[in-house]
């Protein structure tokens, strides 16, 4: 595959839920190792954007091309197999279990010794704990938060919340890392870390990223590209300059005089 | 002695992950299974063992399946019952048609049969959650009543429906007393629950519970939403079976449907729902609070009013005493009698220090 090929193409995606048009004719590509910004209003589509990406919903109409192949109709947990890995606007951390175990699920799929043996924590299945827990020690030793390893997440605040959520993506060692408003509720401070975080993710595991922001400073400091949607459909797309000074984008955010 | 980990280092994963990482509770275990197997059979009394020690063990077992299905698993079941019935009728025909079956093929046999009926039961669970998955687990439990008390076969054609199960040997040695009944069940509750704490720290149970928090995440996060239920389903109905197929031989000495009515589905909800969803030690606890709570009560009732008080005026005390507790207990812990357990070992740690 050449560098310059796009690691995902999507061509035409529709989708309506009864007469509300979610998304209505959008393409864009998204390139491999690049970061790539979704801006637009409230309302607008992103996150649909995302569920169409990994699976959780199905576009009406459009196709989706993964690796320069036409990809079938898929659930969420096959596009996880495929390494798309994603945090969500809303933490959707399991709540009743520690940081290490958040983070020890998003190794799922790399762990296969059958239910029996895990029963009897015998063997196999008793290695597998302890190489995957070294791999998700490595993950809470990036993200920084040795400190809470042990606490039941649902007790953390919200920041560190998101940060055991990017753990747990992480640890499934993504191609593609879709982030929603990872920095959505946060501090400066923490915003900061977070965009550290997020900038180290994509130079040291050359991980593509998909994210979508509100706050304008984060976007245009970070990401290579950012593709713009309004009321379903994509208005601009391009380099962080070339989407400031489009007429089209201005207009989207603070309306049109009449 | 001071419930607390300071001075014990681990220095390998495999340490820190390992099934009790904490000394004392180590000690604590090896204490009271020190005392089931040496204490128990010494000194405490028939009366004991089959009143107190015999229910409470096979009930915790039953507990141990709902929780892993509802407590971790978060899906709710109001059908634990039939599955307990499918234990023990298929554990009463593997003994009597397979005359030369070992007795743990028989048992391990009926958790099987039972496991497979838990995976048809509860292959609604993909579309269908909370109360709406309670009430299709419901069909379960109308269901086995029906097809025990209408089919003969069951009980090998006997007229009365209620059949004695036939006797038991283990490795030649014949199965008799009361003490023979306590240690087979002992050893029973020993191996599941080992089993339930194994599974519920692996791979597995983090799926089941990632399942039970948020299960739009945790398909995202690749696990198969499918196969993690129906597991659950065939793990808790597995232990079901055993438990039914425990209280049969070993309790009541008889195969009876009536046994498994829909109240026992509901009393084994309450053991998880006042021991704790989601913890192991919670069955245990829970199925102490239901079984031999109300045999306390009473006995206390007897001693307290002398003989002098009509018996059903004792009986009502008991009840509302009893109801009372569950309220209460509710109240002071809505996540139940293991959350307390796991409050005061945090407040341990810091006593007589709290700052």
């Amino acid at each position: 595959m050449n560098v310059s090929d796009p690691i995902l193409e999507l061509e035409n995606i529709s989708l309506s839920f009864g007469a509300v048009h979610a998304l209505a004719d959008v393409s864009f590509s998204i390139y491999p190792g690049e970061v790539l910004a979704i801006i637009g209003p409230n309302g607008a589509g992103k996150t649909t954007m995302l569920n169409v990406i990994n699976g959780v919903y199905h576009p009406s109409e459009g196709k989706i091309n993964y690796k320069g192949q036409a990809r079938a109709r898929m659930r969420p947990h096959q596009t996880a197999v495929q390494g798309i890995a994603r945090t969500f606007q809303n933490v959707a951390l399991f709540k009743g279990m520690n940081t290490v175990d958040n983070i020890m699920t998003g190794r799922n799929l790399k762990m296969n010794t059958n239910i029996l043996l895990q029963a009897l924590y015998w063997g196999p299945a008793q290695r597998e704990e302890a190489v995957h827990r070294e791999a998700v020690e490595k993950v809470i030793d990036f993200l920084e938060i040795e400190a809470v390893r042990k606490t039941v997440v649902g007790r953390l605040p919200f920041g560190l919340q998101k940060r055991v959520e990017l753990g747990r993506a992480l640890a499934a060692e993504p191609e593609i890392l879709l982030l929603d408003e990872p920095m959505a509720g946060m501090n400066l401070e923490e915003k900061e870390d977070m965009c550290r975080f997020v900038l180290d993710v994509n130079e040291e595991f050359g991980t593509t990223i998909v994210l979508i922001e509100h706050d304008m400073s984060v976007v245009m400091d970070i990401s290579d590209r950012v593709v713009v949607l309004d009321y379903g459909r994509k208005i601009s797309e391009g380099t962080p300059d070339e989407v400031r000074g489009d007429q089209r984008v201005i207009d989207a955010y603070l309306g049109v005089a009449h | 002695m001071l419930y607390r980990e300071s001075g014990q280092f681990k220095t390998s994963y495999k340490a820190d992950m390992a099934i009790f990482p904490i000394r004392q509770d180590l000690w604590g275990l090896i204490t009271t299974l020190i005392v089931a197997v040496v204490i128990v059979p010494l000194f405490a009394s028939e009366h004991m063992i089959v009143g107190y020690l015999l229910p409470f063990m096979i009930w915790s077992i039953a507990a141990i399946g709902l929780n892993i299905l509802t407590g971790y698993a978060g899906q709710l079941s109001l059908g634990h019952g039939a599955f307990m019935a499918v234990g023990a009728y298929s554990a009463y025909n593997l003994a009597v048609r397979i005359p030369d079956l070992p007795l743990l093929a028989v048992f391990i046999g009926a958790g099987l049969i039972a496991a497979a009926c838990g995976v048809v039961v509860g292959s609604p669970s993909l579309r269908i959650k909370g109360f709406y998955l309670a009430v299709a687990t419901l069909a379960a439990q109308f269901f086995s009543e029906w097809v025990f008390a209408t089919f003969p076969w069951f009980v090998g054609g006997a007229a009365s429906m209620v059949i004695d199960t036939p006797k038991m040997s283990l490795f030649g040695y014949p199965i008799e007393s009361n003490l023979d009944n306590y240690f087979l069940v002992l050893g029973f509750v020993i191996v599941t629950t080992l089993l339930a704490k194994n599974l519920v720290r692996s791979e597995i149970g983090r799926a089941w519970m990632a399942v039970r928090d948020m299960d739009v995440a945790a398909e995202v996060i690749g696990i198969r939403p499918l196969y993690t239920k129906l597991s659950a389903f065939a793990v808790s109905s597995f232990f079901a079976g055993i438990a039914g197929a425990l209280y049969a031989f070993c309790y009541v000495k008889s195969v009876d449907f009536t046994a498994f009515d829909l109240f026992v589905s509901l009393k084994v909800l309450f053991m998880i729902i006042i021991g704790g969803m989601g913890s192991i030690l919670g069955c245990f606890l829970g199925a102490a609070f239901i079984v031999i709570l109300p045999i306390l009560l009473n006995v206390a009732a007897h001693h307290l009013t002398g003989g002098n008080v009509s018996p059903e005026l004792i009986t009502n005390i008991e009840h509302m005493t009893f109801g009372g507790l569950i309220v209460y207990f509710l109240i002071v812990e809505p996540h139940g009698l293991a959350r307390m357990w796991t409050t005061a070992k945090e407040k341990l740690r810091l006593w007589p220090f709290p700052h």
